[in-house]
């Protein structure tokens, strides 16, 4: 009895420190793959000079210029990790700046007022050398492309009939203060209800949708529940829906040219690569893929492989 | 920690306090929706958990739908439901009715289940009906276990109702979003330090309510 | 259904980063409840503390939990650490009590009785009161495990890679298909885990199973 007994603790012993084992071995596992899809094999990184990171914005649209960039890329040579859909600015620009990603497709207006809050600058080619000047030691900002995705007023046909709605200082016409779908962050930009009190005299009021002007947005704009919505320049429901976008005559929202931003690792190969796109990207065609992303469900590896051999930049294989 | 300063600097500065957008406002917004969502609950689950516990029928149910509440992933719930429904309170309200039902379901069909079977039969023996008998004896002793239910269910809701303003609604989930998007950290902070002791002070009261409602077994 | 085949390989990945966020917190939460557990079950006096303190943890929502983490440990928002962290933190939260009752449950008169055959202290704890404990055990370790997997999700709103990812690039894009197959892969991953618990807790306990037969 006691030896039987004996026997099963030692097996109960043996039993537990084996799961520990596999607890730890679990644990250990996955710390080391907290990146389990990176396509650069471990161990390459040294050895290899063309290993390039590139990342996204937590914004499908953002996402898509990144896999045009990385796949040229990777078609010159380069080895490419990518470390996709990261949040905002406020959470991937210390990746950025400490060097851990290398390509960032970037937005030259909303860049620079993060950089430098007291910005005068209002036209794209201002905006870019006051970008570059704002930008810390060791990144670069690429050619921009002509492609813009900006923040945009937006009202229905049918509001924009009944008022007369042409440019946003005609939004004084609606009843004040004007209700504007958008990110919380509207709140707080230059061309916010500050903004457009003091450049247009118009009283506004943000409500808040964090869906970057995405169905929810465009939802609360078709049915009435707002009068005015932010949406991205870019967006596709714009046409789609028939939003009339209002007119900024004095410059009120930055222009958001798309720019690449870059660390010091990307050589004239690199750059050369991402300014073969840059030059080809138009807004009409940003809002096109953005509509396939939206409207066919295309991923962004898909997107990037048409159009780039659409434009001759990387033959289809 | 300097951040932490900011935070509790931010807090008790009463500017920030006021107006229609202050904390204040924001307060009032994320008690207003948790109580809105617990009422719904409540209404939808102590009756369905009395019937279930009373009669023993659908107790399966009851066991499998709250292991499953707990792993429904609550971002998910409201992006999608706002995905459908739209801007505004509908869609946070129904996703958090859909996490706040389970725990007191359970706790309303628990509390009446664990009532000695000799007590109920006493009851009945007095000549009690079957809804006197729920009513007065196995609903007041099965007390203490709602109570139970509904406190996990507040926690739930409470913590989750920040995610409300993701879909557009209002609560303290708005100074959180703003302060994260717009780098005003101690905004952030502050928000979050304010639910914090807020599902803090409502944890205590409630375990102190659920003593008492206990003590009568 | 399309959009789900055809994104299987997204699938897969956010579901791996998914596990490599949740396993190391639902390991962590076990191995640090073990020992605060049987301090708790030991010592009436730090139960009291030790279960109310760490269930107290639970209140705190988890949002603001990932937002306040870096501060504290000084990370950068977007560090897996902070999420496994705060993840670690419910698991124990939950989980202490669980091991506290677990061990408490353990009959009497088998540790009297292993006492009397000389054994004591940490080989009475380890060789008989924590095996007998096991069932117990792995019950509270499934609720620890379905719970952290679902809350993960919460970080994609920080943009940390999990499923909860999924949420929130299907809320921006509008589609419905992507947000239900997070919720799905999501539940599967619950279930998947507390199954292997179960499985596990069944494994480590092989005399229960003999007791049921017998």
């Amino acid at each position: 009895m006691r030896a039987s007994n004996h026997r099963t603790y030692l097996t109960r012993r043996r039993a537990l420190s084996a799961v520990g084992a596999v607890a730890l071995a679990l644990a250990l596992g996955a710390c080391g793959s907290s990146d389990p899809l990176a396509s650069s094999p471990s161990g390459s990184s040294g050895a290899e000079a063309g290993a390039l990171v590139v990342g996204s914005q937590q914004y499908y649209s953002n996402e898509i210029v990144a896999e045009l960039y990385a796949q040229s890329l990777e078609h010159a040579g380069f080895t490419v990790t990518r470390e996709y859909q990261i949040g905002q600015r406020e959470v991937y620009m210390d990746q950025v700046t400490s060097g851990k990603i290398d390509v960032f497709p970037e937005y030259s207006g909303n860049l620079l007022q993060y950089l430098d809050k007291s910005v005068t600058a209002t036209d794209p080619a201002e905006v870019l050398t006051a970008l570059r000047k704002a930008l810390p030691s060791g990144l670069s900002a690429l050619e921009p492309a002509a492609a813009t995705d900006q923040d945009s007023f937006n009202v229905t046909q049918a509001t924009a009939d009944q008022y007369g709605l042409k440019t946003i200082a005609d939004l004084s016409k609606l009843p004040q203060p004007v209700k504007i779908a958008g990110n919380s962050e509207l709140a707080k930009r230059p061309y916010g209800p500050d903004g457009l009190k003091a450049t247009y005299g118009v009283q506004a009021e943000i409500s808040p949708v964090e869906d970057g002007g995405g169905p929810l947005t465009v939802k609360a704009l078709k049915d009435g529940t707002v009068p005015v919505a932010d949406l991205y320049s870019a967006s596709p429901a714009i046409a789609s829906e028939g939003f009339v976008t209002l007119e900024d005559p004095k410059h009120l929202v930055l222009p958001q040219n798309i720019v690449p931003l870059t660390s010091a690792k990307v050589d004239e190969k690199a750059q050369a690569a991402i300014d073969a796109v840059d030059a080809k990207l138009t807004t009409a065609a940003l809002v096109e893929l953005n509509r396939k992303s939206v409207d066919e469900k295309a991923s962004s590896a898909d997107l990037a492989k048409a159009w780039l051999a659409d434009q001759g930049i990387v033959p289809a294989s | 920690m300097n951040l932490f300063v900011q935070a509790v600097t931010w807090l008790f500065d009463p500017a920030n306090w006021g107006g229609p957008d202050g904390l204040g406002v924001r307060l009032a917004e994320h008690l207003g929706y948790s109580a809105l969502v617990l009422a719904i609950a409540a209404v939808l689950g102590v009756p369905l958990g009395y019937l279930v516990g009373h009669t023993g029928r659908g107790r399966n149910l009851v066991v499998l739908l709250s292991g499953a509440a707990r792993a429904l992933p609550s971002l998910g719930l409201v992006t999608l439901l706002a995905l459908w429904l739209g801007l505004g309170l509908p869609a946070p309200v129904i996703a958090l009715v859909i996490l706040a039902l389970p725990p007191i379901l359970a706790g309303a069909y628990a509390g009446v289940d664990a009532v000695p079977r000799p007590i109920t039969d006493a009851a009945k023996a007095q000549g009690m009906s079957p809804g006197q008998v729920l009513l007065k004896v196995e609903a007041p002793l099965g007390l203490g276990l709602l109570m139970g239910g509904v406190r996990s269910a507040t926690l739930q809701v409470v913590a989750t109702v920040m995610l409300a303003a993701y879909v557009g609604a209002g609560g303290l989930g708005r100074p959180l979003f703003l302060g994260l998007k717009t780098q005003d950290y101690p905004m952030m902070l502050g928000a979050s330090l304010v639910t914090i002791a807020l599902a803090l002070v409502l944890d205590v009261v409630l375990a102190g309510f659920q003593r008492w409602a206990g003590r009568g077994r | 259904m399309q959009w789900i085949l055809a994104n299987a390989p997204l699938l897969w990945q956010r579901t791996l980063e998914h596990l490599s966020l949740a396993l190391p917190a639902v390991v962590l939460a076990l191995l640090i409840s073990l020992p605060l557990g049987w301090l708790a079950a030991r010592f009436k006096a730090s139960r009291w503390l030790l279960v109310s303190g760490t269930g107290l943890l639970y209140a705190v929502p988890s949002l603001p939990l990932f937002v306040m983490l870096p501060a504290i440990l000084g990370t950068g928002l977007r560090s897996p650490v902070n999420v496994v962290v705060a993840l670690t933190l419910y698991g124990v939260a939950l989980m202490v009590r669980s091991v506290s009752d677990a061990l408490r449950a353990v009959d009497d008169t088998v540790l009297d009785a292993a006492e009397a055959q000389g054994m004591g202290g940490w080989r009475l704890a380890l060789s008989v009161q924590l095996p007998l404990a096991v069932p117990a055990l792995a019950a509270g370790w499934r609720v620890v495990a379905v719970s952290t997997v679902s809350l993960v999700t919460v970080s994609g709103v920080l943009g940390l890679p999990s499923l909860g990812l999924l949420f929130v690039d299907g809320f921006q894009r509008g589609i419905t298909e992507e947000i239900v197959a997070g919720l799905v892969l999501t539940v599967v991953l619950a279930v998947a885990l507390d199954q292997l618990i179960a499985w596990l807790g069944r494994a480590l306990t092989p005399w229960a199973r003999r007791a049921v037969a017998a």
